[in-house]
């Protein structure tokens, strides 16, 4: 077998052996002190946030606030100009690129969902399961029955068993939102950042994907960005409520939603 | 795929057409190989001249019957007699002789010229003598000839004609020849015209550094009008001093070298940096259509070469058409062309963009390969049009001639086209950052879902935008025709340039295009003396390949959301 | 048996169309030629043999270019600067082959060098008269160029348009510096009067003939190996890489790795088609590296449907015949033509050739029978 140079390349290098608090090693991702600006404008400002393992948190907050641009963050997509981005209690995530994130275990949703439109549904899934994902590793990749029941497995849980073999382009909007989310759970990562996953969908599909969070929250980290308030209420977790690039409240549902200064950004003045 | 080497060799590598700028003025120094090889005659001459002093002081007439002789020694004697005597007729009693036309009345040792059409007239006086009756030949031999030739270059140095003035103090300034320091003393002291003036003293001084018998102190001074003079000329002098020279001259020399080298260096440079700024402006010129349409409408328009050729065929067919009916605006005909290159080209564009372009909008690559089409078909028109050789085109009076600032040749057509470039560019800055339009445009380039959405008509700013890079591109091929061949490929030969000063630019502003094309322009012509054309060229191309690797969207990108 | 199981598994039926006919042509076209008297109605012309064969080289090229551009979205402007560099180390070798047999007779210098005066071998043309080392250049030089070009690219993420103009800039480089004398590759004038190949005379028809065949199975190859990949898991990354490639990061794989495998891939097929091709036009010389060129074999793979690596086979093939017609029958057309072609297809064709007929022959069967799963690539568990 080919031993390729490129594949074996590993994730930057580790981080820089400096002494860390307790909280650090504890959390399994901690953002501290971020900041980004565009162009001037300071999109993320100073945001701080500790996810615990096996946490399930919700973040909310108005448009603009910064909560995507958090995830592009933590997944390497934007590097912050300043702040500590760390994983797992060590690994230092502003040093690595989108792929590597990828493959120490956090997985993503989009706010806009992004599937590959001209694959089947079971080989957008397919694609996502946990597998060897090098180039010789993929090219001589034989076909799996492991993997298979997997994506058969996934496409039982999105629902989409019916709508396997059609492009994933002529799904619906919310049918997508499915695919993306069973992609998620393919990936099987330690933390799921999945950005506003009940946006066009019903109620009851909302409600199901509630439940579907909260099953997946049992086994895995998540991170839920949404604006929908019946859908963070129903999740029953820590909320965090971001505005103008940071940290405005943390706590409960009710807690968060009576806070005056959070009334305020929502409403208004 | 067969040899078809439709792009040729790019402007990066310099195809201004290569106008006789050296010789408009450096020429009149440098001259040519005959006035070189006159005035080393000139040099002989006076080696005559010193032996025939005391002829100077006799007057003409006696001056011209000495001619009338059979012995050659004493022909020669006249001829040196007559050339160093400042007298009018020396130049074309000589002439004649040199030409056997010079024939003597033995009966009364009067002289006359036969002229081409056998008609005589006396050689004193210039005037028509009929009826001369018997004559004889002066006889030459090659003693005569060479005081002939020796004659005619201490003429040179009289001569009435400042150009044969300057070459034949050139001729000195090289030959270094000791004897030719009489003529030269008689010449300066005659000479008028300061500028010429100089260079008889700076063609002294040469004879004088080179001349073992002049003192050290003569020597040094002269050495140091040399330095003043401070050209190759002057380096190549220095550096070839007799060996006998005393150790005091050769330092004095060397040092003089020394500077004439760091000053030569500094101009040297400094002509390659305005070349290059010509070529920045050509490549400006050329790009900038391409960088607005390509920042506008994220397309690349591989036919914009060939709007630059319609550009300069415009040029060609309104030039046709004023000398046909009004030959009298020859002069102004570029100005008659510019805004007929900016409609046609920009017609032409806003058609491929409504007919092609519209309908192939989010596919960047197969609009690549579409105006490619267009490309072929444009080029293939005009070949089948106007047929597939150079077109000539004129170019105005005012455009031709150039200046010298110190070392720096300025020529006018460069200068032209550098103002061109320059006002294209501010009129285009101003049109975008100023006009309704111009704000339409950019927030369609930052946008485009965002603006159609406020209102824009984004089909409308795109077409436009489209017209408006095919012109200004028609714009370039007016400028192009003045300094490059008028051909089908025209547009070709600048297209990949084209492209190197976007990708090197960005789309962010036009700014980026202004100093990419600068940088490339100017970088290009400070690598081709050490590289040479081609190879500098390489270099260029692979420094692009490698900057993108460091900013994949160039020196200005557009930053944000939208860009990805 | 892996080799079984492929072919029957993931070649489609245009696949086996075009391998049966390939097959078939490899065979009967030599023994026409050679076998069948010049009378007969059946024969074979020699200028057929010597143009098919060269239109089977272009089709390789065209394979090459699919696959990095229909399958994984990079869009070369600059492949034949991969075919052409192949085509020089066959040059090379069939140079030295020439031996004492040129103008100036000398007896290891090809004629060029003795015209410029040079005393010995460059360095760069130490092995060639090896036949397997200059094989193994054939491969190696366009892979090699194109994984350092692509390794620096690829990793800066340049892409769309712009890696497209720096390809272009590449082959226009290289242009430049084959046309130079002191590279040492026979400047203008390229190489060319060769003698023979392996000790057979280049000029023979058997030679021809075998070199024809050859060709037709380099081809076979190349379609089955661009077939495997795409048809691998590997294939499925490339194409979500080419339909959305930050998604495709977000999923874990190394972007970059895949696009510089196939890239590479692509430029080793496109030096093998242009090693076929020298000895049988029996010339390179550096205008095979103009932008020109590489961007005419985007038009055969655009006319023949990309993505689809038969198509871009079959737009060679057709683009290349039309060209032969017109620059016989209508020399000033052929530009037109081409343009035209050009424009037409990327309007209204839009997925070739072979695209559009697979479409329509897939509705029309669609149309009497309920939808079935027709397109499975991978038979569910
Ligand atoms: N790449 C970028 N370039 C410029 N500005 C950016 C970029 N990314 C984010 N921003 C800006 O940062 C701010 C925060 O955007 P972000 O998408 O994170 O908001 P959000 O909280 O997700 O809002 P929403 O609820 O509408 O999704 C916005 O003002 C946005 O314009
Ligand atoms: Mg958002």
């Amino acid at each position: 077998m080919l031993i390729d140079p490129m594949e074996t390349q590993l994730p930057g290098d580790p981080v820089k052996a400096i002494e860390r608090p307790q909280v650090v090693t504890q959390s399994l991702l901690y953002l501290d002190g971020v900041s980004v600006s565009f162009d001037g404008f300071r999109a993320i400002n100073n945001l701080s946030l500790i996810i615990a393992p096996g946490e399930m948190r919700a973040i909310i907050g108005p448009n603009g606030a910064g909560k995507t641009t958090m995830m592009d963050i933590i997944t390497g997509k934007t590097k912050p100009d300043a702040g500590d981005v760390i994983f797992d209690g060590q690994v230092d995530l502003t040093q690595l690129d989108e792929t590597s994130i990828a493959n120490l275990g956090i997985g993503r949703k989009f706010q806009k969902p992004t599937v590959f439109e001209m694959h089947t549904v079971e080989d957008n899934i397919e694609m996502a399961v946990k597998a060897d994902r090098t180039v010789f590793g993929t090219l001589f990749s034989r076909h799996s029955a492991e993997i298979w029941r997997r994506v058969d497995d996934i496409l039982g849980i999105v629902r989409l068993g019916d709508h396997r073999k059609r492009p994933a382009g002529d799904l619906s909007h919310g049918q997508k939102q499915w695919l993306e989310i069973g992609m998620l759970l393919a990936q099987d990562p330690k933390l799921l950042l999945v950005d506003e996953p009940a946006a066009g969908m019903t109620d009851v599909e909302t409600g199901a994907t509630a439940d579907l969070l909260k099953d997946i929250a049992k086994t895995h980290s998540v991170v839920v960005v949404e604006h929908d308030m019946g859908f963070i209420r129903e999740l029953g977790v820590k909320v965090t409520c971001l505005h103008e690039g940071s940290v405005l409240a943390e706590g409960s549902l009710d807690q968060v939603s009576s806070d005056e200064r959070v009334i305020e950004v929502y409403l208004g003045r | 795929m067969n040899a078809s080497t439709r792009y040729g060799p790019g402007i990066i590598s310099g195809r201004l057409r290569p106008r006789p700028y050296h010789s408009a003025l450096r020429g009149e120094r440098i001259g040519y190989v005959g006035a070189l090889s006159s005035c080393l005659f000139a040099a002989l001459v006076s080696f005559f001249l010193i032996l025939a002093g005391p002829a100077r002081a006799q007057d003409n007439a006696a001056l011209v019957q000495r001619f009338a002789t059979e012995s050659f020694n004493d022909i020669v004697g006249a001829v040196n007699g007559l050339a160093t005597s400042g007298s009018p007729r020396a130049a074309p009693v000589i002439e004649a002789l040199r030409d056997g036309r010079l024939v003597y009345r033995a009966s009364d040792r009067a002289v006359f010229i036969r002229r081409p059409d056998n008609s005589f007239v006396n050689a004193l006086t210039g005037d028509p003598a009929a009826d001369i009756g018997t004559t004889r030949p002066v006889r030459l031999n090659n003693n005569v000839r060479r005081a002939i030739d020796a004659a005619v270059g201490a003429l040179s140095l009289l001569h009435p004609d400042p150009a044969r003035r300057i070459s034949a103090a050139e001729a000195v300034f090289k030959s270094r020849d000791g004897t030719a320091l009489a003529a030269l003393e008689a010449a300066i002291g005659q000479e008028r015209d300061a500028r010429i003036k100089t260079l008889m003293e700076e063609a002294r001084a040469a004879v004088v550094v080179a001349n073992p018998q002049a003192s050290e102190a003569d020597r040094i001074a002269a050495i140091g009008i040399i330095q003043r003079r401070g050209d190759q000329d002057a380096l190549a002098m220095l550096g070839s001093l007799p060996a006998t020279t005393p150790p005091l001259v050769r330092e004095a020399a060397e040092s003089a070298a020394v500077g004439i080298r760091r000053t030569l260096a500094v101009w040297e440079a400094g002509q390659n940096v305005w070349h290059g700024i010509s070529l920045g402006s050509v490549l400006l010129l050329a790009a900038i259509g391409l960088a607005i349409t390509f920042g506008v409408m994220g397309v690349i328009n591989m036919a914009h070469g060939e709007m630059v050729m319609i550009g300069a065929y415009t040029t060609f067919v309104v030039q046709q058409v004023i000398r046909t009916f009004a030959p009298g605006l020859m002069d102004a005909s570029l100005f008659i062309a510019l805004p007929m290159a900016f409609l046609v080209a920009g017609a032409i564009g806003v058609a491929i963009e409504r007919l092609i372009i519209r309908h192939l909008y989010g596919r960047a690559l197969e609009t690549l390969l579409a105006t490619w089409g267009v490309s072929l078909v444009l080029q293939q028109a005009v070949r089948s049009w106007f047929g597939p050789t150079n077109r000539e085109v004129t170019t105005p009076s005012w455009m031709s001639g150039s200046i010298e600032i110190g070392h720096l040749a300025i020529t006018a057509n460069r200068l032209a086209i550098i103002v061109f470039a320059a006002i294209v560019f501010a009129a285009l800055l101003v049109f975008l950052k100023r006009t309704p339009f111009g704000l339409q445009t950019r927030a369609v380039t930052q946008n485009r879902r965002m603006a159609g959405a406020m209102g824009i008509r984004t089909n409308w700013v795109d077409a436009f935008t489209f017209g408006l890079g095919s012109g200004i591109a028609g714009l370039a091929g007016v400028a192009l025709s003045q300094i490059d061949n008028v051909s089908p490929n025209l547009g070709q030969a600048y297209i990949i340039d084209s492209f190197m000063v976007v990708v090197f630019g960005g789309v962010g502003n036009l700014w980026g295009t202004l100093v990419a094309a600068m940088t490339l322009g100017i970088a290009n012509k400070l690598l081709e003396p050490y590289a040479g054309a081609v190879l500098g060229k390489i270099l260029l191309l692979v420094f692009i390949i490698l900057f993108i690797q460091k900013r994949p969207r160039g020196l200005f990108a557009l930053k944000g959301r939208a860009v990805e | 048996m892996m080799l079984t199981r492929f072919l029957f598994e993931k070649i489609d039926r245009a696949g086996w169309v075009f391998l049966v006919l390939l097959g078939i042509a490899a065979v009967l076209v030599p023994v026409l030629n050679l076998a069948v008297p010049p009378g007969s109605m059946f024969h074979v012309s020699n200028t057929a043999v010597g143009l098919w064969g060269k239109y089977m080289t272009y089709a390789l090229l065209a394979i090459a270019v699919d696959l990095v551009w229909g399958y994984c979205g990079i869009l070369s402007l600059g492949h034949g600067a991969f075919f052409a560099l192949g085509g020089y180390a066959m040059g090379m070798y069939l140079m030295l082959q020439i031996g004492p047999r040129g103008v100036y007779a000398h007896p290891t210098l090809p004629d060029f060098m003795v015209f410029l005066n040079w005393q010995e071998l460059p360095v760069a043309w130490w092995g060639f008269s090896f036949f397997p080392y200059a094989m193994v250049m054939v491969a190696l030089v366009p892979g090699l160029l194109a994984f350092v070009f692509g390794w620096f690219a690829f990793r800066s993420r340049v892409t769309g348009v712009y890696l497209s103009i720096i390809t272009q800039a590449l082959t226009y480089a290289l242009m430049l510096a084959f046309f130079r004398n002191d590279m040492g590759f026979g400047g203008n004038n390229g190489l060319t009067d060769f003698k023979d190949i392996l000790g057979f005379n280049i000029q023979s028809q058997t030679t021809r003939a075998v070199l024809f065949s050859l060709s037709v199975l380099a081809l076979m190859a190349g379609y089955l190996v661009a077939r495997a990949i795409v048809t691998s898991k590997a294939g499925k990354i490339i194409i979500a890489i080419r339909d959305a490639e930050p998604r495709t990061r977000f999923l874990g794989y190394r972007v970059e790795n895949f696009k510089l495998f196939v890239w590479t891939v692509s430029a080793v097929m496109a030096g093998i088609a242009g090693a076929l091709y020298v000895p049988q036009v029996g010339i390179i010389n550096p205008s095979e590296f103009s932008p020109a060129n590489s961007i005419e074999a985007i038009v055969w793979v655009a006319v023949g449907g990309r993505g689809t690596l038969v198509g871009a086979a079959l737009g060679a093939g057709l683009v290349n015949f039309a060209k032969s017609w017109f620059t016989g029958a209508f020399p000033q057309g052929w530009l037109f033509a081409l343009g035209g072609l050009f424009i037409f297809v990327t309007l209204f064709l839009p997925k070739g050739i072979l695209g559009t007929f697979t479409d329509w022959w897939r509705s029309r069967q669609r149309k009497p029978e309920p939808p079935a799963a027709t397109s499975a690539s991978q038979p569910a568990a």
